[in-house]
């Protein structure tokens, strides 16, 4: 099972120095990604954890959403591993597909690019591949579809159990 | 109550399909008296237990049997496996539709008349004159209660229609209002008014919006005449050494194949299903299929040329808010053959939540514009148009050459490509749309691509001459008398206009004309 849980315990600031972390990167620890600010952790299952934190920031650089937490991008990313780890070939599939973004990135790998348009620059070389849009179709319901990055856009979801908006402001547009 | 009918009584008439088409057939039978057994593929889901979400609602409502799709239009390669967006369940469609309903113009049903030639285009008359149909829109209208007719008043206009209409005043349209809608603005017929909660494709939970599921069909079955079958998925139609049709086979709830004997059988599965349905029934006497002797079954595949156009303001606007379809312009609906192409358009407001924006914004699309453009969510408004697209032979539905579905058989393979005139059409579209919000002051606009099919006509088509197409004009096949299509399917070409009231008009008519020949005898 992939899991996604908050605050992991147990890894102490000195560790984290120890490990050499800096800014916002992702700390990879056994079979874990961890946040930096260890708001949260995503244990793996079937990935190797470095592809996971990879993914992650595939998934923000294909939809760049700068004031929604990595966090989401984990939870909207996670059911790779969990497919991975009853399907050989889709395993194969993302770990090869992340293998070859770190060959195209050069020494650092993938995450070890500053900015974003050099990361983007690789991906639109890989674009068509059937990696890129399993990654992709995937994300764009696994991101979307989270009810609790709703308000992030502005959707108020569900209203039925609300009396519909016919006294919520369905028409109160007054800028017009 | 609703009458459970014998596999082996050979007296009835068999509907497939309970939406649009077939559930309208099926309750206006049973009102005369006739017995009625409607074979649906779908389970029964009562309004009550629609969801208010969108992906959640998808999985519960939407025909998801595998399809395949091919040709130039872009949705074969962003929804490979999704050609259509339709509904298996009680009702059909008509628990996802968004409730316009507007009548035909007079010319659209002469198009090849009016028209003339146009390379590539398979246009002909319908056998039929709007005067004829004007009753029968009438009634449909009455029976759906359609705003804007029979005295009802129009839907309020929520924030994505003041938009519109703001845009449309400066660019001087003058057709511009709240629709045509099949939804309640007071209570009537026993349902309730909108309450605009805006999840009108998720099925409307207040059965404010005509459907099928909870007009016709309890009102059939109130007669004890009308039996609707759910979970009955039709395989094949058969046929006795005379050629006429006898029983239909279908796969029940548990898979076991059964067969109910009939009198007469009308196919109303909407056009992927339909012509598939008389294809897949194929047989030594009938070996293209039932009722394909000009070759016409599955041909001429329409799905109306339409495409979106979002545009982002500086303030919000909330257009999720309230009735899905909430207006219209109806200024570009004539045929002026001035602006490049035959034919006309409707522009109608539509809005999706984020999930579904997010899937058909720009399909594939990715990266900052992608982003930015979902974090201008709550600031958008958005349209829709739908407009006549041109009937060709080569967009088609046909059998797969090797897949098959789990009773063995061939699934559909949907073929479509744009014509030029349908490009033309929707180019020009796309920059009205932009120029309607732009003259509100939009700081950036989408002409997003075409969704899958939500309209689906034309391949089972109307004709005066039989070696034209598939029916007559009741929609009678022209091969086999007591085999009838009562869908969609029927359309002779798809005119700019939502297709509904269309389907609900031909199939009122339809059953006049079924009792007034079973009564004769004739059939
Ligand atoms: C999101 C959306 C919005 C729409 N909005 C509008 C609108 O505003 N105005 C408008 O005019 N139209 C609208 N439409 C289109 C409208 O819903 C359809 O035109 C209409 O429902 C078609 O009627 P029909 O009888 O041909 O088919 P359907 O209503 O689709 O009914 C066909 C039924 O047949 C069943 N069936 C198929 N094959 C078999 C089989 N082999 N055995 C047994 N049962 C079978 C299906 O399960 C289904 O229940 C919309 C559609 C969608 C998806
Ligand atoms: S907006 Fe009106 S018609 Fe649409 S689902 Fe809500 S109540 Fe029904």
């Amino acid at each position: 099972m992939t899991t996604i849980y908050e605050q992991r315990p147990g890894l102490s600031r000195r560790e984290l120095l120890k490990r050499g972390t800096i800014g916002a990167a992702l700390i990879i620890t056994g079979n874990a990604v961890i946040s930096p600010d260890k708001a949260w952790g995503l244990e793996t299952a079937a990935l190797k954890p470095d592809t996971m934190a990879t993914l992650i920031k595939l998934a923000r650089d294909i939809y760049p959403h700068d004031s929604i937490a990595d966090r989401f991008y984990a939870i909207a990313v996670k059911g790779h591993d969990t497919k991975a780890g009853t399907d050989g070939a889709h395993r194969e599939l993302i770990e090869a597909g992340i293998a070859d973004l770190d060959a195209r990135a050069g020494a650092g790998g993938y995450r070890g690019l500053g900015w974003e348009d050099d990361r983007v620059d690789i991906l639109k070389q890989i674009e068509a591949t059937p990696f890129f849009q399993a990654v992709r179709g995937d994300l764009v319901v696994s991101l979307y579809n989270q009810k609790e990055l709703w308000p992030h856009f502005g959707y108020e979801g569900e209203s039925y159990s609300k009396g519909g908006y016919i006294a919520r402001g369905f028409d109160d547009i007054e800028w017009l | 109550m609703a009458a459970p009918y014998d596999l082996n009584d050979d007296s009835v008439v068999v509907i497939i399909g309970s939406g649009a088409g077939g559930g309208t057939l099926g309750n206006e039978l049973a009102q005369k008296g006739i017995d009625v057994v409607v074979l649906e593929a779908g389970a029964r889901i009562e309004h009550e237990d629609f969801i208010n979400d969108e992906w959640d609602s998808f999985a519960q409502l939407a025909w998801l049997d595998h399809r395949t799709t091919g040709g130039g239009w872009r949705v074969s390669k962003d929804f490979p496996n999704l050609p259509a967006w339709i509904v298996k369940a009680v009702g059909g469609t008509t628990t996802h539709w968004a409730g316009a309903s507007l009548r035909f113009q007079e010319h659209e049903f002469k198009t090849l008349t009016h028209y003339g030639k146009v390379e590539g285009a398979n246009l002909l008359d319908w056998p039929l004159t709007l005067a004829e149909l004007e009753p029968y829109y009438a009634k449909a209208e009455d029976k759906m209660g359609v705003t804007r007719t029979n005295g009802i008043e129009g839907l309020p206009g929520n924030n994505n229609f003041k938009i519109l209409k703001a845009g449309a005043d400066k660019l001087g349209y003058k057709d511009c209002h709240t629709g045509n809608m099949a939804i309640n603005s007071a209570d009537r017929d026993d349902r309730m008014s909108c309450q605009q909660t805006g999840f009108c494709f998720q099925g409307c939970k207040w059965g404010a919006k005509w459907s099928t599921l909870y007009t016709e069909i309890p009102k059939g079955e109130a007669t004890g005449k009308l039996e609707v079958r759910p979970n009955s998925h039709v395989v094949k139609i058969e046929h006795d050494d005379s050629g006429k049709v006898t029983a239909v086979v279908y796969a029940d709830k548990d898979g076991t194949l059964q067969s109910q004997k009939a009198r007469i059988v009308c196919v109303a599965g909407n056009s992927i299903e339909s012509p598939r349905l008389l294809l897949n029934s194929a047989s030594s006497k009938y070996p293209d299929g039932l009722a394909n002797s000009s070759g016409q079954v599955g041909k001429n595949y329409m799905r109306h040329t339409t495409g979106s156009v979002y545009a982002v303001f500086e303030k919000p606007v909330h257009f999720y808010r309230g009735t899905t379809m909430a207006g219209i312009i109806r200024d570009e609906a004539k045929h002026d053959p001035s602006r490049g192409f035959v034919g006309g358009y409707e522009l109608e407001t539509l809005a999706l939540g984020v999930p579904f924006m997010a899937a058909f914004l720009d399909p594939g699309g990715w990266g900052r514009s992608f982003a930015s453009a979902m974090d201008s969510y709550a600031n958008m408004a958005g349209l829709w148009i739908v407009g006549e697209d041109m009937p060709q032979e080569q967009n088609a539905v046909k059998l797969h050459g090797e897949l098959k579905d789990k009773y063995g058989m061939p699934i559909p393979d949907v073929w479509f490509t744009d014509h030029a005139n349908d490009i033309a059409m929707r180019n020009h579209a796309y920059q009205q749309g932009q120029a309607i919000y732009a003259a509100v002051g939009a700081t950036r606009s989408f002409p997003t691509p075409p969704y899958p099919s939500t309209h689906n006509l034309g391949t089972n088509r109307m004709s005066e001459k039989p070696q034209d197409g598939v029916v007559n004009k009741w929609g009678q096949t022209h091969d086999i008398k007591n085999l009838f299509v009562s869908d969609g399917s029927q359309f002779t070409t798809g005119a700019a206009e939502n297709p509904t009231l269309t389907i609900v008009t031909l199939a009122i008519r339809q059953a006049d004309y079924l009792a007034r020949e079973m009564g004769a005898g004739t059939i």
